[in-house]
């Protein structure tokens, strides 16, 4: 497996050189079969981008249709220039930052038990995977009325007294990543899982019998091993937490400055019906996820493939 | 178990599809197989043929109002139940429960509205979205004569928020307005009289400083925020914007003596220690739990605590002997030597401009919703008050309210919050420079909080 994995990428170009009459078809095959797939997909996702865009460039409210007027990048300007929208961008930061980090070192951490596990194998596994079977919106619910000044428990376990939780933004912004992580560290777990399995056992027994304490073994053998799977699992995290929005919605409502970038845009968009402004704000938040996913492909060279495992 | 009769499901669902004509497994269980994909289609076009039937009978019978109304203990729905029996067979109401807080429930309206959707017939709307609506030619305006009818005798408040341009767009169902309640308990230990003439904020806050009790309030970041604002700015005679017809150019007054005055309020409470822990995220809801704890004192809030304080007091929930112990009082005032400015609410029953029956039945079924006996009805069942003055004096309301007299004059002395299409950023635009309250102060939140409206209301600024 792993023999494949090393292999493929230096076999690539070589096979692109002399293409055969066959192989030419095969892959004229290919591009028929999965052209229905992707016209599909170009309707349900080109046409709204296309559309968000062009209504970006409008100043124009739902309930003021007859005033629309078109201002160019004047909504991208605002946008850019007002200092919530960096304030938000900073928020959306520090909680993608904080909870992929904790999330990466705990779902290793859960994936080798589950790796490991000898006995009660299967209820240790949908333990660890339950959380991620919640509706993110009930997990906050939740978690949030755990926290709560009057319904809460919280406080009274640890003897807070009443010590408000979401009227004040750093605490606030603690119980909304303490959620973040609670709900999808599994996720992280469960593609780690993964990449564990790939793991060839017969290196690690090597490195055993070479005399590599457990923290080498997991240093020089495990991770050097999973990196592909490591960085895919960081990136599909990455690129959701960054879009958070239930928690905050749910838990502050935005206030105590931990609203977040989707949040931002449903704001402009849902509650200020202001179609134009909105859909610069979505224009942004697009462009951001692109740029994150871009540097992680490019710059990490993590392809996607090779987690799937479809090669 | 539950694998094996998925399994068994898909089985049959894929005979069933596959048909008869196209057999592709052979063997004995062919016949069986062919007979029960047949009864299964006999059963999907039985079941087809019943729904198109009942679509029939829908269109052919009684015309159907859809009517979204606030959530609330079910008494609207009675009053739809009790108007489609009036009506004889001529249409019958059905309701549907919009979410729980105003904003929200303006926004599913707004985008359905936005969508010409023929489905909103009556709407049960806040007073402070009317405009918008309205502007947006979203509702149906009432004739000269059926304003007539909705507006004569109703609460001048009322008429005002419904009113825009010139012309009524709801009709006035109920009112609400807050007053003060409060420990008499604590009131007694701070040594002051809420019910005296010259009650100020400063006040009661000193009083529930010094009794060590606190003045609930409701400073989250939402509505009822901008609710408190707006009463303080009212009391100490200001506004927060004015000229609201000429929409992004309206003028923006909260920048005044009398907003300057509103922030040192709020700021004073907020840091003092009469303030609830959870102020900046207090709700009505909150502020009540606050009242009924021990270091419960004061509190403004709407004239649902009575009946709320009551059925929580009955059920055990809270301490039977706090409705002994709650007082009312006016809302308190900003400057001793001028009446307090109460805040004005309640529900406006707006007609959908795209509606099948907005000029016959939709009007009728309002007419009869608004009556003062169905109002009473409805004050009586949710303790909800009426849009008009005469309710008040009925002697079962009377038994039933004993604070009734001072709602009616609350709401004929109560300050609507600003008229403007452009409501919805104004209001989010004040709660985003005056929040969290504890924040406010009265040199510059003001001054910032009519540069940001501005800058909202132009759209050059994010909200």
């Amino acid at each position: 497996m792993t023999a494949q994995v090393e292999t493929a990428p230096a076999a690539r170009p070589a096979a692109r050189s002399e293409i055969s009459d066959r192989a030419r078809a095969e892959r004229r095959l290919g591009l028929l079969l999965s052209a229905p797939a992707v016209i599909v997909m170009l309707l349900v996702t080109g046409y709204p981008l296309l559309n968000a865009v062009y209504l970006s460039l409008f100043n124009y409210r739902l309930t003021a249709p007859q005033d629309r007027e078109f201002v160019g990048l004047r909504n991208y300007i605002t946008a850019l220039s007002d200092g919530l929208f960096w304030q938000d961008v900073f928020t959306t930061f520090l909680i993608t930052a904080i909870t992929v980090a904790v999330e990466l070192v705990l779902g290793f951490g859960l994936a080798m038990v589950m790796h490991r596990a000898v006995f009660a194998r299967r209820t240790v596994r949908t333990a660890i995977l339950l959380p991620y079977g919640i509706v993110t919106v009930i997990s906050a619910f939740a978690w949030r009325y755990a926290f709560d000044l009057q319904s809460g428990f919280v406080n009274s376990w640890f003897g807070l007294g009443d010590f408000a939780w979401f009227s004040d933004r750093w605490a606030a912004l603690f119980v909304i990543c303490l959620s973040e992580v609670w709900k999808t560290t599994p996720f992280i777990s469960l593609l780690l899982l993964a990449g564990l399995a790939q793991v060839p056992h017969d290196l690690s027994e090597a490195a055993t019998v070479d005399g590599a304490t457990a923290w080498q073994r997991l240093r020089r053998v495990i991770i050097p091993n999973m990196k592909a799977a490591i960085l895919v699992a960081v990136l599909f995290r990455t690129l959701d937490a960054w879009r958070i929005f239930d928690n905050p919605f749910v838990m502050t409502r935005g206030q105590e400055q931990t609203a977040t970038l989707s949040f931002l845009t449903y704001d402009q968009t849902i509650t200020r019906t202001s179609i134009g402004m909105g859909n610069a704000v979505g224009v942004l938040l697009f462009l951001s996820v692109v740029l994150i996913a871009a540097v992680f492909i490019r710059g990490f060279r993590v392809d996607l493939s090779q987690v799937r495992g479809d090669r | 178990m539950s694998e094996r009769a998925k399994d068994g499901r898909g089985d049959q669902g894929a005979r069933a599809r596959r048909g008869p004509g196209r057999r592709t497994r052979g063997g004995p269980a062919r016949p069986r197989a062919r007979g029960r994909a047949r009864a299964l289609r006999g059963a999907v076009a039985a079941a087809l043929l019943a729904g198109g039937l009942a679509a029939c009978g829908g269109d052919g019978g009684t015309p159907t109002l859809h009517w979204y109304i606030n959530p609330d203990n079910g008494g609207q729905a009675r009053l739809a139940e009790a108007c489609t029996k009036a009506a004889g067979g001529r249409y019958r109401i059905v309701t549907s429960i919009l979410p729980n807080d105003a904003t929200q429930q303006r926004e599913q309206l707004i985008r359905r509205l936005a969508a010409k959707d023929d489905q909103l017939d009556i709407m049960s709307l806040d007073p402070v979205f009317v405009a918008e609506a309205a502007n947006a030619g979203f509702l149906r305006p009432f004739t000269a004569d059926e304003a007539r009818q909705f507006t004569q005798g109703v609460f001048p408040a009322a008429v005002e928020s419904s009113t825009w341009k010139g012309r009524l767009y709801a009709a006035p169902f109920w009112a609400n307005t807050q007053i003060l309640w409060y420990r008499k308990s604590a009131a007694q230990k701070a040594g002051v009289d809420p019910n005296a003439p010259d009650f100020t904020w400063d006040k009661m806050i000193d009083a529930a400083v010094r009794a060590g009790v606190t003045v609930g309030v409701q400073g989250n970041k939402y509505e009822g925020y901008m609710v408190w604002i707006n009463a303080l700015v009212a009391s100490a005679g200001g506004r927060i914007i004015s000229a609201a017809e000429r929409g992004n150019d309206a003028s923006i007054d909260i920048d005044s003596p009398a907003g300057r005055e509103a922030a040192r309020i709020i700021g004073k409470l907020a840091r003092s220690k009469a303030a609830s822990p959870s102020l900046s995220t207090d709700m009505e809801e909150q502020a009540r739990s606050l009242l009924n704890s021990d270091r419960g004192g004061f509190m403004v809030n709407w004239g649902y605590i009575w009946r709320a304080e009551n059925d929580d007091a009955k059920s055990g929930v809270i301490d039977k002997n706090i409705p002994n112990d709650l007082g009312w009082a006016p809302y308190p005032r900003v400057r001793a030597d001028q009446p307090g400015r109460p805040p004005f609410g309640g529900i406006e029953l707006g007609i959908g401009a795209f509606g099948k029956y907005k000029d016959t039945h939709a009007v009728d079924a309002v007419r009869c919703i608004t009556t003062p006996e169905n109002m009473k009805k409805y004050m009586l069942d949710s303790g909800n008050p009426a849009a008009r003055p005469e309710v008040f004096d009925d002697p079962e309301v009377r038994r039933e309210f004993p604070m009734a007299t001072m709602i009616r004059d609350s709401i004929n002395a109560a300050a609507p919050r600003p008229n403007t299409p452009y409501y919805t950023d104004l209001s989010a635009a004040v709660q985003s420079r005056w929040h969290p309250p504890a924040s406010v102060n009265p040199e510059s939140t003001p001054r910032r909080s009519a540069e940001f409206v501005r800058a909202v209301l132009r759209d050059e600024a994010l909200l």
